[in-house]
C-alpha cells in the first residue's frame, strides 16, 4: 500500500463537496502454466491505481488514475467533480438522497502457506508433474496444468474520515485434458478454474489439486467411448461444479437489483424478477435456501466491506423457497426502496462499483449423495459446466456439462457424453426434490463473471451441495 | 500517452539490458470517458486514464515478462524499471529455454495517428439527452483515445493512436422489446446522430404491435449483420486459430479436416487493412493486410501466432496469442438489403442474438437467444415482435446447406466491448438469409 496516501488524499481534498471517496486498488497477478511438458510464458502483472468518486449538488462523477501524487489525486477530484456538476442536471437520481457511510475496518484473507513459500522453480516442477501425469494415453492430444495467484490490496478513504483496508489472496488452479479420436474431441478439466478459493498454497491441498490429474485424463478418455446423453424428460443430479453455474445464472443474476432497475438492459439484460415479488414469490421448492454469505473465510468473494464501504453480513436471499431479498448495494437499495446486501463491487480501480454477486451459496440439506441417486428412476448425474446460455431476463436457459453418468432405478449405469439440459428459471427451482448434506457441499468460485457498462469481469464464490431436480429436459450431441 | 514518452521508457529499458540480452515493450493505454444512461438520464459518468507496459527480457531463447502500470511521470516510471528488470533477470536464470519462442528480428516500424476529436464528451451527453428525450433510452457512451505501442532492442518502433466515440444504446418499448443501435466514429455529428435516432424510432413502431409467441421448430430467418457477428464471435473461440486446430479443440475441426463444408457463398477473412485494430501485435509481428480464413465455404488458412508458428513449423501471420480475428470481413452476397424482407417472405427477422455458446463443439453446434427487435414477418410484412426464443443449430447448417444468400451491402461495426480496456475490434458484414434455423425453447 503506498505510504502517506491518506495524507495525500487529505491534502488534495477540497472543501464543500457533499461526499468524496478514494478507492485505491493494487493487484499482483502471477500465472504459471505448463502445457504438454512445455513451460508457457510466465505472466506477471502489477496493476494498481485509484478511483475518486464525488457526490456534489445532487450529481455524481468518478475519475480513475494511476497517478497517486497529490497533484494526480487533485486532478482526479476536479475531473470527478466536473462530472458530478454536469450530471446533476441530467441525473437519474439525486445523490442528495443517498448517504454513503464513512466506515473504519480491516480484513485479511487467512493464509497458511503464502504464494512465496514455494519458489518459482518449485512451482514449475510441481506443474510439470501434474501436467505429465495427464498424458496417460495417445488419445490425450493436449493437456495442461496451471496456477493463478492474485495478491490484492485495497484502501477505501472517505471525506468523512472513513478508512477500510482489505488484503486478499486469491488462488485459481486449473487442469485440462483434451481427448481426441477422429473428429470427436472431449475435454475434461478441473472445473475450468471453478476450484478458485481465497487462501495461500493450502488451497491446493483443500481442492486436491495434486491428486486430480489421472482421474481427469481417464474421464476424458471415457467420454470418447461413451454414448451421447439421452434425450428425454428425466431427473438430473447436479454436482457442485455444475450447480454453481446454475445458481449463478438463474438465481444470482436475476436477483441483482440494478438489473431489476433497468441499468443493464442494453447489455447484461434485465430480470424476470420484479420488485413486488420480494417477500412472497415461490422461487423454488421448500428445500431451497440461498444466502449471500461474505463470511466464509476461504470462499472466493469473501470480504468485510463492499466498495461503497458497507459492512458485509450474511443474508438469506431465498428461505424455504420464498424470495426474500435482492442483491443490491446502498445506491440501488435507496433507488428501489428495498433492503439488499453489501454488494457494490468493482472489478478494479478503473471501474465504478455496481451491483454484483459475491458469495452466493445454497445451504446444505440432509440427503447423502447415495440417497439422491437412489431416488432417481431415470436420470443423469452431471459434473463441471462447459457451456452456458440464458436469456436476457434470466429465464430460458441451456447448460452443458463435461461429464455425465446415466442413472437407472437408483443406480449409476454408465458414463454419457455431451450432457445438456434446458429449462426455465421460474419453474426449474421448483422441481428441486433433494438437497445434499454437508458431505456433498463444496466451496467453489470463479474469476470470470462479466457484466456492466463499461464492462467488468469479477470474482464470485459459490458454495453448494449436490442437488436433484425432477422432470428436466436433457439431450446430447449429434451422433 | 505521448509517443515520445513511450520511446523514452523504451530507451530506459534498453539501457538496463545487458550484453546478449534483448527486450521488447508493448504499451496499452487509453484516456476514456464512460457515461452510463438509464431512462434517458445519466446513471454513472466518469473518466479513466490508464497505461501499462509489458516488458519481455530475452536471453539465449529464454524469456520472461512483466506488465506494470505507468504514471506518466518519467522519473517515477523509470524508477520502477530497475527493480522490474532485476526481478526478470533473476527469473531468467530459473526458466528453461522455450522451444516455442519466436522472436521478431525483422524491423518493421509503423505509425498510425488519428486526428483529435473536436467534441467533448459532455457536449455529446447534452446532445444525447436532448435527442432521446421522451424515450426510454439505456446504454453507454465511450469516448476518448486508445493507444498501442511496440518497441524492441532491434530498433523496431510501432505506434497506433486513435480517437473515437461509441454510443451503444437501446430504445426500450417494454421489458425485453427494444431497438439496439449504435453511433460510432471519430467526429460527433449531431445531424448524423439525429438520423440514426430517427431510424431507431421508426423501428420502435414495430415493437408496439402485439407480440408473437412461436412454437419450437425450424423457421426461415433473416439475420442482421450484428446477429451474424454474434455467431462468428462464438466460432472465433478457437475456430480460426492454428493451435486449437492442431490440438483438436477447434469447433471448425470438421471444416479444417474437410469432413464438412460451408456454403460456397460464404467467404471470410481477417481484414486488418480495413479494420480498426493496429497492424502489429504485442510481440511486434506485423499482420498482413488480409488473411483468408474460409474461401467459398472451404477452410483456407488459420490465424497463426508466433508461438504456434514455432511449435508447428509454419510462418506466423501476426495473430495475437489468442489467435482470434479482430477485423472480421465476410464477403457480400447479391441480395439488396432493401429486398431482404421480401426475400424472407414468412419467417423471423433477427436484429440481435444474445448469450451464444457451444452446445456441441465437435459439430460446431451453437445455442443462444433472440434479443431486442426480433420480428415475425409474413409475406414480407412485419407482423410484430416475437417473444425471446432459444435456437440450437450448427454453423454447418446455418452458414452451410441452409444459407440462401447474403446482402449486397455490408455494415462496418465497431466493437463496444470494454473489458479491462476499450476494444479496437471491428467487423464488416452482410446480412444473411437462412432457409431453416432450429428453435428449441
Amino acid at each position: 500500500m503506498p505510504s502517506t496516501l491518506e495524507q495525500r488524499f487529505q491534502e488534495a481534498l477540497p472543501k464543500g463537496l457533499s461526499f468524496c471517496s478514494l478507492r485505491y486498488s493494487s493487484e499482483c497477478t502471477n500465472i504459471v502454466s505448463v502445457q504438454k511438458g512445455v513451460l508457457q510464458p510466465i505472466k506477471e502483472h502489477d496493476d494498481h491505481g485509484l478511483m475518486i468518486t464525488v457526490h456534489h449538488n445532487g450529481g455524481l462523477g468518478y475519475a480513475a488514475t494511476i497517478d497517486d501524487s497529490v497533484s494526480g489525486i487533485r486532478a482526479a477530484i476536479e475531473k470527478a467533480t466536473t462530472w458530478a456538476e454536469h450530471s446533476a442536471k441530467h441525473a437519474l437520481f439525486s445523490t442528495d438522497t443517498i448517504a454513503l457511510s464513512h466506515p473504519t475496518g480491516t480484513f485479511e484473507t487467512p493464509v497458511q502457506r503464502s504464494w512465496d513459500t514455494l519458489s518459482l522453480e518449485q512451482k514449475i516442477t510441481m506443474l510439470h508433474d501434474v501436467d505429465g501425469r495427464l498424458g496417460i494415453d495417445d488419445r490425450i492430444v493436449d493437456h495442461s496444468a496451471s496456477l493463478m495467484h492474485v495478491a490484492h490490496q485495497s484502501l477505501y478513504l472517505t471525506s468523512g474520515g472513513g478508512r477500510v483496508e482489505q488484503r486478499f489472496s486469491f488462488m485459481a488452479p486449473d487442469i485440462n485434458a483434451v481427448a481426441n479420436q477422429g473428429s470427436q474431441t472431449q475435454v475434461r478439466s478441473f472445473g475450468s478454474r471453478g476450484m478458485s478459493q481465497q487462501g495461500g498454497l493450502e488451497v491446493l491441498d483443500r481442492v486436491r489439486f495434486l491428486e486430480a490429474p489421472e482421474q481427469i485424463a481417464q474421464e476424458a478418455i471415457l467420454l470418447l467411448e461413451a454414448p451421447n446423453c439421452p434425450t428425454g424428460t428425466m431427473s438430473v443430479i447436479l454436482m457442485p461444479d455444475q450447480l454453481m453455474l446454475q445458481l449463478h445464472e438463474s438465481i444470482g443474476h436475476p436477483l441483482e437489483l440494478d438489473r431489476i432497475l433497468g441499468d443493464e438492459r442494453n447489455y447484461a439484460g434485465t430480470s424476470f424478477v420484479t420488485l413486488d415479488m420480494f417477500g412472497s414469490y415461490q422461487y423454488g421448492s421448500s428445500l431451497l435456501n440461498v444466502t449471500f454469505d461474505p463470511d466464509q473465510d476461504r470462499e472466493f468473494a469473501t470480504y468485510a466491506y463492499d466498495d461503497h464501504g458497507t459492512k458485509a453480513t450474511k443474508e438469506f436471499l431465498i428461505r424455504n423457497g420464498i424470495l426474500e431479498r435482492p442483491l443490491g448495494g446502498t445506491i440501488s437499495q435507496k433507488r428501489a426502496k428495498i433492503a439488499g446486501v453489501a454488494n457494490s463491487r468493482s472489478s478494479s480501480w478503473n471501474r465504478p462499483p455496481i451491483d454484483r454477486m459475491a458469495n452466493i451459496n445454497i445451504e446444505p440439506g440432509e440427503s447423502t449423495l447415495n440417497e439422491l441417486i437412489s431416488g432417481v428412476e431415470r436420470g443423469i448425474l452431471m459434473r463441471t459446466n462447459k457451456s452456458w446460455s440464458i436469456d436476457d431476463s434470466r429465464n430460458k436457459f441451456q447448460f452443458g456439462c463435461e461429464f455425465g453418468e446415466y442413472i437407472e432405478n437408483g443406480e449409476i449405469k454408465h458414463v454419457v457424453k455431451n450432457s445438456n439440459y434446458k429449462g426455465i428459471s421460474a419453474s426449474f427451482w421448483r422441481s428441486l426434490s433433494g438437497v445434499g448434506n454437508g458431505d456433498t457441499f463444496e466451496v467453489l468460485g470463479t474469476p470470470h463473471c462479466g457484466k456492466g457498462e463499461p464492462n467488468q469481469v469479477i470474482r464470485v464464490g459459490h458454495a453448494t451441495p449436490a442437488c436433484r431436480f425432477d422432470n428436466i429436459e436433457t439431450f446430447g450431441g449429434a451422433s | 500517452m505521448k509517443q515520445e514518452y513511450f520511446y523514452h521508457i523504451s530507451d530506459a529499458v534498453q539501457e538496463l539490458c545487458k550484453a546478449q540480452e534483448q527486450c521488447t515493450l508493448y504499451l496499452s493505454a487509453e484516456n476514456s470517458d464512460f457515461i452510463r444512461f438509464n431512462h434517458a438520464m445519466v446513471r454513472q459518468p466518469g473518466s479513466v486514464s490508464q497505461q501499462s507496459i509489458s516488458v519481455r527480457l530475452i536471453h539465449d531463447n529464454k524469456h520472461v515478462s512483466s506488465t506494470v502500470n505507468l504514471t506518466g511521470i518519467l522519473e517515477r516510471d523509470k524508477a520502477k524499471l530497475v527493480p522490474m528488470m532485476e526481478r526478470l533477470r533473476a527469473q531468467l536464470k530459473i526458466v528453461p529455454a522455450d522451444p516455442h519462442f519466436l522472436i521478431n528480428t525483422q524491423v518493421t516500424s509503423t505509425s498510425h495517428i488519428d486526428e483529435p476529436t473536436t467534441h467533448s464528451a459532455m457536449d455529446m451527453v447534452d446532445d444525447i439527452i436532448e435527442k432521446c428525450s421522451g424515450l426510454d433510452m439505456v446504454g453507454i457512451l465511450a469516448n476518448g483515445s486508445i493507444t498501442k505501442g511496440f518497441a524492441n532492442s532491434f530498433g523496431q518502433r510501432n505506434w497506433f493512436h486513435t480517437n473515437n466515440f461509441n454510443f451503444d444504446w437501446s430504445f426500450v418499448e417494454n421489458t425485453d422489446k427494444a431497438v439496439k443501435t449504435s453511433y460510432a466514429g471519430q467526429q460527433w455529428n449531431s445531424q448524423e446522430f439525429q438520423k440514426i435516432v430517427n431510424t431507431a424510432k421508426i423501428k420502435l413502431e414495430a415493437l408496439r404491435l402485439p407480440p408473437v409467441t412461436l412454437d419450437p421448430g425450424a423457421y426461415r430467418v433473416a439475420l442482421s449483420p450484428g446477429a451474424l457477428w454474434e455467431i462468428l464471435e462464438v466460432v472465433a473461440w478457437g475456430g480460426f486459430g492454428l493451435k486449437s486446430q492442431k490440438t483438436k479443440v477447434s469447433p471448425l475441426l470438421k471444416l479444417v479436416e474437410k469432413e464438412r463444408a460451408l456454403s460456397p457463398m460464404f467467404s471470410m477473412r481477417e481484414n486488418t487493412k480495413e479494420g480498426s485494430s493496429p497492424s502489429f501485435q504485442s510481440d511486434g509481428f506485423i499482420s498482413p493486410d488480409s488473411v483468408s480464413l474460409v474461401e467459398n465455404g472451404a477452410y483456407h488458412s488459420a490465424l497463426v501466432s508466433p508461438r504456434s508458428a514455432k511449435e508447428f513449423g509454419v510462418s506466423t501471420n501476426g495473430a495475437s496469442g489468442y489467435e482470434m480475428p479482430h477485423s472480421i470481413d465476410v464477403a457480400a452476397g447479391d441480395i439488396p438489403s432493401s429486398q431482404m424482407l421480401k426475400r424472407l417472405g414468412t419467417g423471423i427477422d433477427i436484429s440481435n442474438l444474445w448469450y451464444l455458446n457451444f452446445s456441441d463443439r465437435s459439430n460446431c453446434g451453437i445455442t443462444g437467444m433472440t434479443r431486442f427487435a426480433t420480428l415475425w414477418v409474413e409475406d414480407g410484412v412485419i407482423k410484430g415482435p416475437i417473444n425471446p426464443m432459444r435456437f440450437d443449430d450448427t454453423v454447418y447448417s446455418l452458414l452451410g446447406e441452409n444459407l440462401l444468400g447474403l446482402t449486397q451491402e455490408r455494415s462496418f461495426l465497431l466493437s463496444a466491448s470494454s473489458y479491462f480496456e476499450r476494444s479496437t475490434g471491428s467487423a464488416r458484414l452482410p446480412g444473411a438469409l437462412i432457409k431453416d434455423m432450429r428453435f428449441t425453447l
